[in-house]
């Protein structure tokens, strides 16, 4: 009754072509935006911006851009803490060589250094596949942290290897977006900004002739071939793309969230935890990459805090050991209820919603 | 320049000059390899059985040593605490085939795996929640200190290792070709519905080789325990195997422990005599870049089944 396309004619090819074809979708895409530019930078506290808001933006970006290679193109990686790391040391070094270059800019350039070493280590997915790709991307993630944890010249030979982000304003303003003068909601306008924009660019890519490609590589790729897709550009752009977003995010992290670069912040773990958002939320979906981020930041907040709410004293090493296996059997319970992710979910609630209030 | 020398040169000469010290570095790394080759088995077995690329055999090491220890903490004799542990780690084995690959049956590969990574988090909490998350001793009355042979020294307890290592091939050998367990293993491991439709029971066998994976693990991680005591550290002991694994091939033995082999020689030697051109510390992905390279050439991994794909 309320979500149905029935008797909404699509009268143009652009139309036809529009991203959300359905009234509906806009709407609540558009509220959602409206939400997220106006009423939670004038209602929620900056403790609530800063800690879970910042955070779960940076994470969604880097969650769709391995959403982009896992979910979209089918190369399962686990490198994304090198690339993002990548994007943070690329944001600092551009930054501190040119200081009179636009923050925007340093952004999108840290993205673009991040897409080159992607394109650099991705030359291996031609001929290893699966598992053994997911290994040999490891290769990455341990190689570009050992890289700048060794190499001075990338911290400017700090000594304590944690460097801060240099303050900066947005273009044509004097706003402050990074360094200790910037205020939360300003850094958060911008971190929403550029999700807001890469988002709506990943959209469009995947339904674009490149994300076909990818979906075809994904599928089976020696068909993929035999058609005439070249794997060669095909499993490149898909690393490159999806390196430039982690790149954004890894310089988003340590610009607008933690405001210092350090590449203990971008280990392993952070790689797995990106994994687990893009599986939790479903494999090839730009809104599973949200959903997934939401869910893995929240959760272990939630799971901190629970046993005050619940008034419950527990010495805190026991907490922090429950703690993981809570999330380690959350997981599993996820992926036994529902292996196509929360992204499958809202599939599952809009269906119900086109059909109410009648069952059939 | 100086980095050129450092690298083509300075380590040729520092090799020929003591040779015999380049020996004591080689023998080194084959018997720290016997060490990640241990706990890549676990790896093999699990994948070879099930498809299952399981990550959580690192915890799974840790989970069995972490028991061990705890055992002999509470004053049981250690070979009635390595048997205890046995019975705990089948009791993992057995409870991770009910709950989780049952109920993932016919999934994709990626989602089991990920479910893995969930038990990962899962054994590694239990663990330390059951057991303390302090470092535990783990003393197995085998001396740390080199002997001298010929010239060359080499640590008893890595000797000791490595006959263990060899020891429990064997036995998994013998076990898989002249048992009648061992030939439904390979049975499923070759083609699950071609063994189910013959009448083997798929669900047992994989309980099985998740126990074996798991008095695997035990005793990896009583070696690796007993070397750096029994810490958290041990579960990223699994990062070191992954590297070993893909250079071998998933679905093969030998493949793991010649993999190990290589990649532990190859880990030492470079560390020593070329860690100096880095800058040092290049350990941590120094094996990762050697299986890369190895995969280039051969993408199933050395031993791996040659992989064949149809449209």
């Amino acid at each position: 009754m309320l979500y149905r396309e029935a008797g909404q004619f699509k009268t143009s090819y652009a139309k036809d072509w529009a991203i959300f074809p359905i009234a509906q979708d806009r709407i609540v895409v558009l509220g959602f935006l409206a939400i997220a530019f106006i009423a939670i930078p004038v209602l929620s506290s900056e403790y609530f911006l800063a800690t879970i808001l910042m955070p779960f933006l940076v994470m969604s970006m880097a969650a769709i851009g391995l959403n982009l290679l896992t979910g979209y193109a089918g190369q399962l990686s686990l490198g994304t803490g090198g690339f993002m790391a990548t994007g943070a040391f690329a944001a600092y070094k551009l930054s501190t060589m040119f200081p009179g270059m636009p923050i925007e800019a340093v952004f999108l350039l840290s993205g673009v250094v991040a897409a080159f070493v992607g394109i650099l280590f991705g030359i291996p997915s031609l001929r290893i596949k699966g598992f053994y790709l997911a290994v040999a991307t490891l290769a990455a993630q341990f190689f570009l942290l050992w890289l700048f944890n060794k190499v001075g010249w990338f911290t400017n030979y700090s000594t304590s290897g944690v460097i801060s982000a240099p303050p900066r304003t947005i273009l044509f303003t004097d706003i402050y977006v990074t360094g200790p003068e910037a205020s939360v909601t300003a850094k958060y306008l911008f971190a929403l900004t550029l999700v807001a924009i890469l988002a709506l660019a990943a959209k469009n890519l995947v339904r674009s002739s490149i994300g076909r490609r990818w979906m075809a590589i994904r599928d089976m790729d020696i068909a993929a071939e035999i058609i005439g897709i070249k794997p060669l550009q095909t499993k490149l752009s898909a690393f490159a793309i999806s390196s430039f977003y982690c790149g954004v995010a890894g310089a988003m992290w340590a610009f607008l969230y933690t405001g210092s670069v350090e590449p203990l912040a971008f280990d392993i773990n952070r790689s797995f935890q990106v994994l687990f958002m893009i599986i939790i939320g479903g494999l090839g979906s730009i809104l599973g990459s949200f959903l997934g981020a939401g869910f893995i930041i929240a959760l272990p907040i939630l799971l901190t805090n629970a046993p005050h709410l619940l008034g419950l004293n527990i010495p805190v090493d026991v907490i922090s050991h429950v703690e993981y296996m809570i999330f380690g059997a959350l997981i599993i319970f996820f992926l036994i209820v529902e292996p196509h992710g929360l992204a499958r979910l809202w599939q599952i609630l809009k269906e119900k919603l086109r059909l109410w209030p009648f069952p059939h | 320049m100086s980095f050129l020398n450092a690298f083509f040169v300075d380590p040729f000469v520092q090799i020929a000059d003591y040779p015999l010290f380049f020996i004591e570095v080689v023998i080194g790394g084959l018997l720290s390899g016997v060490m990640y080759s241990l706990v890549a088995l676990g790896f093999v077995l699990i994948f070879k059985a099930s498809g299952v690329f399981n990550f959580a055999q690192g915890a799974m090491v840790l989970f069995a040593a972490l028991s061990f220890a705890g055992f002999i903490e509470m004053g049981v004799h250690p070979i009635f605490a390595f048997i205890l542990a046995g019975i705990v780690m089948a009791g993992v084995a057995i409870a991770i085939e009910r709950v989780v690959l049952r109920s993932l049956v016919n999934q994709p590969a990626i989602i089991l795996f990920m479910a893995t990574i969930g038990i990962t988090y899962f054994l590694d909490g239990f663990g330390q929640t059951l057991w303390g998350s302090d470092v535990k001793v783990l003393d197995l009355g085998i001396p740390q200190t080199p002997i001298d042979v010929g010239g060359i020294f080499i640590n008893q307890f890595d000797l000791f290792a490595a006959a263990v290592a060899g020891g429990l091939v064997l036995v998994l050998a013998i076990f898989f070709q002249k048992t009648r367990i061992g030939r439904a293993l390979r049975a499923v491991a070759d083609d699950h519905q071609a063994a189910l439709s013959v009448g083997i029971p798929l669900k047992t066998i994989w309980a099985i080789v998740w126990t074996v994976a798991g008095l695997v693990g035990l005793v990896a991680g009583a070696m690796w325990g007993a070397k750096l005591g029994v810490q958290f550290s041990l579960a990223l002991v699994a990062l070191k195997a992954l590297p070993v694994l893909i250079l071998g091939g998933f679905t093969s033995i030998p493949g793991a422990i010649v993999g190990g082999l290589i990649i532990g020689v190859g880990e030492k030697v470079a560390e020593v005599f070329w860690g100096g051109a880095f800058g040092g510390a290049i350990e941590d992905w120094f094996a990762y870049m050697l299986a890369l390279v190895f995969l280039l050439f051969r993408p199933q991994g050395l031993f791996g089944e040659k992989i064949i794909e149809r449209v």
